[in-house]
């Protein structure tokens, strides 16, 4: 048993009886707490994992430690900044931008035409459960290796989830809340944008949510079917094929913060936007 | 009938969108070729020439289907070509898959429910987790389980498809385990019930609404993180294999005949999931 791994072990127990007596206290349930508790388990899973990998003498090759993922981040920020314009900027983000607008317009649409939303809402549900990312092959074949493909992947994959949750968000105002619009003689789009669509942000925010994760992978996906010589999943690849691991595990850290810092973003408007909503109370 | 009508116009309406840019999209090589040949088409020469080609850019419909057709029943079931035998390979990945994240959501929310602590170290995790966009570690979990040894796609696999499956599992059954009221709760204690029981008894009973609710979505999820795991991974079996192969070797029929494999393949496993639903809830004694 090696000094590292005893370090570790006692690291992890120390702070998993920090956490159980933080949990028990008053201080556990202000926000500081509910905001240090996760902090420490995930400094310990990272501790654990430094700590593993010395004290087994894990080929890099397998699992890098953190210490030297975090080298090779600072290293190669340049190289991952192009990385990160090109797959999350112009592919993730335009695609989403486009895709959940047109599954909000197409949802109105919906909402107008009761007809079109019974025959379009059963189609939806089915497709958003397909494995719409095998699109990616024949998108990156019509719109070529450019970012553009890769926006289209993220157009296909977050359509149908957003329209789903927005038609349910249009229909989630009570009876009794639109009869009220109507005695008060409120047309079809006051209706809409006084009651009906405020009613619905909680779900609109739920669709936007399942979209930003959809929309990281599409980016991603669509990159190992062609890409030009930059973005993420085509590093990712390279690398990989070259065993440069900490690059990948950089590439990795590098998706993971797009990704919380998308969802953080999402999750922080609607806190915003749905202060009235029982879940945001607190 | 009267449900049936606007789902039937709505798929009608998307064929014929479909046959519209098929024409389309497909015209310009029929006039490429006319060009080189010297020649000149009519638009109504075009036409049937745009539906019969053998590499064109958008397959029309009834090309898919006939590629479909072919895939499924025109060869040996147990055929490399053969779209029952792709299937299967994905299928059982799939299963595996969710099985792993089935038994991990329903474990880790069990923890969660019962202890204070793993609730606020691990759930805000949890979420993270799924924003993390798994498909950049599917690489990376080949490479590694090769390096450990593990010959075969089927672990990797099955790790990603755990890795998607297992959230809306957790968070359900975190939501389920906690839906019994104070009263139910207080009724147990008076009856002695120890914390064993009061789960067994009342908890887990209580929790099987938002289980099946979760295994709808779970199933689906894991059928997408098994078709991801074999598309970059040089896999050569399973329809994202399948998939690949088409792009590869600029076969867009077998693409599109794989990518419509993996519809019918999803459509069977939320059936099955809602018919074991069914059964559990018969068993139970829930009226219908």
């Amino acid at each position: 048993m090696s000094l590292a791994l005893i370090l570790g072990i006692a690291f992890w127990l120390g702070a998993w009886a920090t956490n159980t007596l933080v949990a028990g206290r008053p201080f556990g349930r202000t926000l500081a707490g509910r905001i240090f508790v996760p902090v420490l388990f995930g400094i310990t899973l990272l501790v654990l994992w430094e700590a593993l990998v010395r004290a087994f003498a894990v080929p890099t090759v397998i699992l890098p430690a953190p210490s030297a993922i975090a080298g090779k981040f600072a290293e190669s920020t340049g190289l991952l900044w192009a990385d990160f314009v090109q797959t999350v900027l112009k592919g993730a983000l335009s695609g989403f931008v486009i895709g959940t607008g047109a599954a909000f317009l197409a949802a109105v649409a919906c909402d107008r035409v009761p007809f079109l939303r019974d025959g379009l809402l059963p189609v939806g549900n089915f497709v958003a459960a397909l494995p719409i990312v095998g699109l990616a092959p024949i998108l990156v074949m019509w719109f070529g290796f450019g970012w553009q493909s890769k926006a289209a992947v993220v157009v296909a994959m977050v359509f149908f989830p957003m329209l789903i949750n927005v038609v349910a968000g249009l229909q989630a105002s009570e009876r009794m809340q639109r009869d009220l619009m109507a005695t008060w003689g409120a047309s079809y789009w006051q209706a809409l944008w006084k009651l009906r669509l405020p009613a619905a942000m909680p779900f609109v925010f739920n669709g936007l949510k399942i979209a930003a994760s959809l929309a990281l992978i599409g980016a991603i996906v669509a990159e190992y079917f062609g890409s030009p010589v930059v973005g993420m999943g085509f590093r990712i690849s390279t690398a990989v094929g070259v065993l440069n691991i900490e690059l990948v595990w950089a590439e990795i850290a590098v998706a993971a913060l797009a990704g919380s810092a998308f969802y953080g973003l999402i999750a922080l408007a609607e806190k915003a936007v749905t202060f009235w909503h029982p879940s945001q109370r607190t | 009938m009267k449900r049936a009508l606007p789902v039937l116009t709505v798929l009608i309406g998307i064929v014929v969108i479909w046959y519209a840019a098929a024409v389309w999209m497909n015209s310009t090589w029929v006039y490429d070729q006319a060009e080189r040949a010297g020649t000149t088409v009519s638009f109504a020469e075009m036409v049937p020439q745009t539906m019969e080609q053998a590499r064109p850019l958008l397959p029309p419909p009834h090309q898919v289907g006939a590629e479909l057709w072919k895939g499924l029943f025109g060869q040996a079931v147990t055929s490399k070509r053969s779209l029952v035998y792709h299937g299967f390979v994905t299928f059982r990945g799939t299963m595996m898959g969710f099985g792993l994240g089935i038994i991990a959501g329903v474990l880790l929310a069990m923890a969660i429910v019962r202890f204070r602590v793993m609730d606020m170290s691990v759930m805000p995790w949890a979420i993270i987790s799924q924003t993390v966009p798994i498909v950049a570690l599917a690489p990376m979990i080949l490479v590694v389980s090769n390096q450990l040894g593990i010959q075969g796609r089927e672990v990797p696999k099955a790790i990603i498809a755990a890795y998607l499956s297992f959230f809306p599992v957790l968070v359900s059954m975190v939501k389920g385990l906690r839906s019994p009221d104070q009263m139910q709760l207080d009724l147990l204690k008076t009856y002695g019930a120890g914390e064993g029981e009061t789960f067994l008894k009342l908890r887990l009973p209580a929790s099987m609404p938002y289980f099946f609710a979760s295994l709808k979505v779970a199933v689906a999820a894991a059928l997408v993180g098994t078709i991801v795991g074999e598309l970059p991974t040089g896999a050569v079996e399973g329809l994202g294999a399948r998939m690949l192969l088409g792009s590869q070797y600029g076969e867009p029929l077998i693409t599109w005949a794989a990518l419509f494999a993996s519809a019918i393949l999803a459509g069977m496993l939320i059936l099955m999931v809602g018919l074991t639903e069914r059964l559990v809830a018969q068993k139970m004694g829930v009226r219908a």
